[in-house]
């Protein structure tokens, strides 16, 4: 790729010392991408929007919220009936963090379907899981700010999961809340730490798309690219593309916004925290909720290990062993397209997540779906089994024992035959 | 930390020299970085204000037998209850081998009568229903926490469920018959 020339004088005289608009132009204008993508390689630009969006309507909901536990909730209320357009700001950074998790989560069901994760691009997946972790990170701190019975609760019961671990648990419990219990230091400093957070999370997406673009954009085949007839530049087709879909994003956006601003959230959190009142059912945000069932659904021993240490255990590894999946899945083909039998399973997974998120969201000792005698702690558990059993134990075996349909030879020819069929 | 390896045995005498320079110096630097980021990492830690927010004086000659308060320590609720003849009877007579953490009854007690714990569930931190007359007490009279169904026994010792431990006893002293410091 060489590097443009430029025709204007002013662009000219700052590239030639700091070549970032060639950096620019190389990145998001000739960057040959593959042409056959499908809408579901929108999502990344769509998390990178939302991302955007959160920073900025964050950075106005600052100006009139108030870091303490007297006035914090008022702040928000205040934010919301007093403040002009506060209400839009407010139910922007809020249901924003939904969009987010959707356009996040969509992203790697998308890497897990196409093998994303696999040789080279271990990286790029890598980042991206760190992204996720900063992303929870930043959404649990968030939610406590408005220092509801929720956000209260939440911080309490999450907290507390690290007192779990041997010797250091307690100390480091404390040393999390600055004191002994969630209270006015925990707030401050998930509010420093909140504002913090994005910025890093901002960096390591700087980092995911340099990873990107050294291994290139994968594609529905998993075929790499081999000649130019393969890729298209990024401009226009992919900018345009990417708008369009942005369209459709905000429109599915506003709806939750303007329509159905609470529908997400939960109600007890327009309640003021109360540090003496639990509330009967607590429940975290519904992101959160599949790690949630996976917490809940340890209920036993071990080896002597205590059901509430293996429970953060397993939870906790529930997204590590993203980290090893590039060496779990033994496949040679990336594309689930032409894994006939890996395909089911991944639909299996799926399915596997969202029976997770209805768990998380139940009582323990409820029924699963109104089945009588099948109780929701039950099949969490079955379903947290098999969470696990599909890293540890399908991606392995199904790699070596299909045998997968026949590769394209290129993008192009796959591309032609498509036409051609249509 | 580079390990010269020489196959003829040769020493170069001010190798050596720089590789114990190298060694020194990185090791001083990663202290002096560990020493200066602990003021920071101790920042975090309960402050002084907290620290001294530590007691409270509880009068108790308005709690009938039979019922419980909860005041707040620390920021966090405690439980006295006024135990009646039967709780203390029925937390004195189980067997040590059937707790899940054994402990005697007399040996979280000062006064009988008197029970007082931390007001906090030892799995996750909510608060176990029980106190307020009326609510829940779980399988064991004592006291139920709703978040993820951990049972307690009127010595606030855990029974069933997934909580590790029994509830907290505070430090506390008797000053009158009546009245209590905690903390
Ligand atoms: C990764 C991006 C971010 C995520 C996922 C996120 C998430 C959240 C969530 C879930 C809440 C709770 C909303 C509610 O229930 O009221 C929240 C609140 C808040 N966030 Fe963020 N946030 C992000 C970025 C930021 C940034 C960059 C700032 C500041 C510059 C900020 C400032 C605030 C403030 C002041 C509140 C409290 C007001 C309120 O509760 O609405 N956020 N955030
Ligand atoms: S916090 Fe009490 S049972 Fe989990």
């Amino acid at each position: 790729m060489s590097a443009p020339v430029w025709n204007n004088k002013v662009v000219k005289w700052v590239d030639d010392r700091l070549p970032i608009i060639s950096m620019l132009h190389h990145s998001a204008y000739e960057y040959p991408t593959p042409k056959n993508l499908s809408y579901m390689w929108n999502f990344g630009s769509l998390a990178g929007f939302v991302l955007v969006t959160m920073i900025l309507s964050g950075i106005f909901l600052v100006m009139n919220y108030t870091p303490h536990t007297s006035m914090a909730f008022e702040s928000v209320e205040r934010i919301m009936r007093d403040v002009n357009y506060g209400w839009l700001i407010r139910y922007i950074h809020m249901n924003g963090a939904s969009m987010f998790f959707i356009a996040v989560f969509i992203h790697i069901f998308r890497g897990l379907y196409y093998g994303s994760y696999k040789a080279p691009r271990e990286m790029l997946w890598w980042i991206g899981i760190l992204i996720l972790l900063a992303m929870m990170a930043t959404a649990f701190m968030g939610y406590v700010l408005p220092w509801g019975q929720m956000s209260f609760w939440g911080a309490t019961v999450i907290t507390n999961l690290f007192s779990a671990f041997p010797v250091i648990g307690d100390p480091l419990v404390t040393w999390l809340w600055g004191g002994f219990s969630v209270d006015n230091p925990t707030l401050n400093r998930f509010f420093s730490l909140h504002y913090l957070m994005p910025f890093v999370i901002l960096g390591l997406v700087v980092l995911h798309v340099w990873a990107l673009h050294s291994v290139r954009s994968n594609n529905p085949t998993g075929v790499e690219i081999k000649t130019p007839q393969d890729s298209i530049p990024f401009h226009p087709y992919y900018t345009i593309k990417d708008l369009f879909g942005l369209g459709v994003f905000l429109i599915f956006f506003s709806a939750f916004v303007f329509f159905a601003p609470d529908f997400l959230g939960h109600p007890d959190n327009y309640i003021p925290a109360n540090p003496l009142v639990t509330p009967p059912h607590i429940v975290p945000e519904w992101y959160f909720l599949p790690f949630y069932a996976i917490l809940r659904s340890i209920d036993f021993t071990i080896f002597g290990i205590p059901a509430k240490l293996l429970g953060v255990l397993a939870m906790f590894a529930s997204i590590v062993i993203l980290f090893v999946i590039p060496w779990l899945d033994t496949s040679k083909v990336r594309s689930s397209k032409f894994r006939p039998v890996y395909k089911w399973f991944f639909w299996l997974f799926v399915i596997d997540t969202f029976v997770l998120g209805y768990c998380g969201a139940k009582a323990p000792d409820d029924y699963f779906m109104g089945i009588e005698g099948l109780k929701v702690i039950v099949m969490g558990q079955l379903s947290t089994l098999y969470y696990f059993v599909h890293f540890l134990v399908v991606m392995p075996l199904v790699g070596k024992l299909e045998r997968p349909k026949p590769l394209p030879a290129s993008i192009s020819e796959s591309v032609l035959k498509e036409g051609a069929n249509a | 930390m580079s390990q010269t390896v020489q196959s003829s045995g040769d020493h170069n005498p001010d190798e050596n020299r720089r590789d114990f320079l190298t060694l020194a110096t990185t090791a001083v630097g990663v202290v002096g970085t560990g020493m200066a980021l602990w003021p920071f990492v101790d920042s975090m830690n309960p402050s002084k204000d907290v620290l001294a927010l530590a007691s409270v004086e509880v009068n108790l000659s308005n709690i009938p037998v039979g019922q419980a308060i909860k005041v707040m320590w620390r920021g966090k609720p405690v439980f006295i209850r006024h135990r009646t003849e039967r709780e203390i009877n029925e937390a004195e007579e189980v067997a040590l081998n059937e707790l899940v953490d054994p402990q005697a009854d007399d040996a979280r007690v000062e006064k009988k009568e008197w029970l007082i714990v931390v007001g906090v569930c030892t799995h996750l931190g909510c608060i176990p229903m029980g106190t307020a007359t009326g609510e829940a007490r779980g399988d064991y009279d004592g006291w139920y926490c709703p978040c993820h169904g951990s049972h307690y026994d009127t010595s606030g010792r855990i029974r069933r469920g997934p909580a590790p431990k029994n509830l907290e006893v505070p430090t506390y002293t008797f000053l009158t018959d009546t009245s209590v410091r905690i903390g």
